[in-house]
């Protein structure tokens, strides 16, 4: 780890300020994936701003929804009252992953900022377009079992690897965000990119910028909302392909859903041609199977991982036919 | 830098790179939290901060300041174990003991997630009232905690027998 300056902030004003006073300035969560990169060297700030003292609040908003502080504890926000009778995807997604201590010491912020888990990203001595811009990648042709099936680029294959991201993405969260320039908010879908020729940038936020909160909109059918994973242990292993899915059936038919899917791309998958074959739609199985072939369609998998496809696939219709039959959460 | 340790105030001039377990373990003598993948992956570097359960490892000791830390040194000694750690003994909660100062440390910190109602992944009803630590709960929620002698069965039973109620079991 290379030598690095440290100061705490106590507000967001005070955080972008600190961090625009100093060069290869990072924000500091719950270090949990920054102090690893830190180690490996694959990350190596000159100066870390602690933003874990900023306001640590999950309000209701005036219309319903909820504004989460981007210092909340992962714990702390899958424990929420409201989240859990409201949101309960969210809840089961952050439950879902890391452990019972990483938990306690992950930040909402950081955990939008985490970086992916591809083995050749964390190995030197192989080529990585994220960790080298323009070494190459031994992903594409290597072993690419937990890589991506969607959007992936030439240069990069990885995978975004948070579970509560997947559950934000399907519930039209909206980041808040605050730089040197002023304040923006920015929708969840449009907060992560897709590799295409600069697998670096992973988000929208520009240098310095600084997440201060993520704001969940009132949706009713999140009421009626879940979270699946499928991984290679039962606990504490990253999605080999997960869904966050919330379903309103009214009269027989799908009158609404959110769907989205992760381990399948650089960012949390939002299944949006899932969702249109299905809106109106009988709410049964051959219905749920024809959404999953609409979305599916796009996949284009590497030479590991087509069971991705056939996992996504048998998740949405499981999942979704749990959900029509009433067992949400 | 000030830190106060199993109730013990300390001031020490620190590296900002070094982590809480290196700071316990190295400047503070403080052996017993245990160093295994010093990746986050193992839990054999749990501590308590203010009760709350995590990994010393990915910690920078610096972020830690002025906050109550607890480490199973500070949870009995020779003299006067704390009741998990009989109940460890009891029920064959260990064989090299490598992991257990975290498994102690981890459980503890748990079982008040659990009674403050804290759900888990395995939990079916999130909106309960009350968490019952079933050996399913019991085993998701530790599952931070790797035992590479696979005592786990001992773990389980030893965490039951100091936090589970008789009639809940
Ligand atoms: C062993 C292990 C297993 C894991 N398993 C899972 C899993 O199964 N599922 C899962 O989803 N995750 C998993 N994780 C990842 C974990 O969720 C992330 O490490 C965590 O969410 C990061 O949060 P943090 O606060 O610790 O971030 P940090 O490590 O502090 O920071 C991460 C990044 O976010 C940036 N950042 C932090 N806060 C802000 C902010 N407010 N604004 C802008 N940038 C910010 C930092 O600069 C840094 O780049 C696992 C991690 C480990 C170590
Ligand atoms: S040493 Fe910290 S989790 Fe393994
Ligand atoms: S007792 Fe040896 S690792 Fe758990």
């Amino acid at each position: 780890m290379i030598e690095f300056g440290y100061a705490r902030a106590g507000s967001a004003d005070e955080a972008v300020r600190l961090a625009a006073g100093q060069g290869a300035a990072r924000y500091l969560g719950g270090g949990t994936n920054l102090v690893d990169l830190m180690r490996e060297e694959i990350e190596a700030p000159g100066f870390l701003v602690d933003v874990t003292a900023l306001p640590r609040e999950i309000c209701e908003t005036p219309d319903g929804g909820l504004l989460i502080g981007a210092a909340v504890k992962n714990t702390a926000l899958a424990e929420h009252r409201l989240v859990r009778e409201r949101y309960p995807a969210l809840s089961r997604a952050i439950l879902s992953g890391a452990s019972g201590q990483i938990r306690n010491m992950a930040s909402v912020g950081g955990n939008l900022m985490q970086r992916t888990r591809c083995f050749y990203f964390y190995d030197d001595a192989a080529r990585c377009n994220k960790r080298s811009p323009g070494a190459g990648c031994d992903a594409i042709d290597g072993f690419n079992r937990i890589h991506a099936v969607f959007g992936a680029s030439p240069a990069c294959v990885a995978t975004h690897p948070s579970d509560m991201c997947v559950a934000l993405a399907a519930l039209d969260a909206v980041v808040h965000i605050e730089g040197a320039g002023g304040k923006r908010t920015v929708p969840f879908e449009k907060f992560h990119r897709l590799p295409g020729g600069r697998p670096q940038v992973e988000t929208t936020l520009s240098p310095g910028e600084l997440i201060t909160a993520v704001e969940l909109p009132p949706l009713t059918l999140a009421a009626q909302s879940t979270y699946r994973k499928v991984r290679d242990r039962a606990s504490y292993a990253f999605a080999l392909v997960s869904i966050a899915a919330a379903l309103e059936v009214r009269d027989g038919k799908v009158h609404d859903l959110r769907l989205a899917l992760g381990g399948v791309a650089h960012k949390p998958w939002r299944a949006w041609k899932a969702e249109e074959a299905l809106r109106g739609a009988p709410a049964a199985e051959a219905g749920f199977l024809a959404a999953a072939e609409a979305e599916l369609a796009d996949a284009a998998p590497l030479r590991d991982n087509a069971f991705k496809v056939e996992l996504a696939r048998r998740l949405i219709v499981t999942t979704l036919s749990g959900l029509a039959q009433g067992d949400a959460a | 830098m000030h830190f106060i340790v199993n109730g013990l105030q300390h001031d020490l001039l620190l590296d900002t790179r070094m982590s809480l377990l290196d700071m316990l373990r190295e400047r503070l003598a403080l052996t017993g939290t245990k160093k295994g993948c010093n990746q986050g992956a193992c839990g054999a570097c749990t501590v308590l901060v203010e009760g709350e359960r995590i990994n010393a490892c990915l910690a920078l000791a610096v972020q830690y300041e002025n906050r109550p830390i607890t480490t199973i040194e500070g949870l009995g000694d020779a003299e006067e174990l704390h009741a998990l750690q009989r109940a460890f003994i009891a029920h064959d909660g260990f064989q090299c003991g490598y992991c257990t100062p975290g498994q102690i440390c981890s459980a503890i910190g748990m079982a008040r997630e659990a009674a403050r109602g804290v759900p888990s992944a395995v939990t079916t009803d999130l909106v309960m009232e009350e968490v019952e630590l079933s050996h399913d709960e019991l085993r998701e929620r530790m599952s931070g905690n790797l035992c590479r002698c696979g005592a786990h069965n001992g773990i389980v039973e030893a965490i039951q027998a100091t936090f589970v109620r008789e009639d809940a079991a």
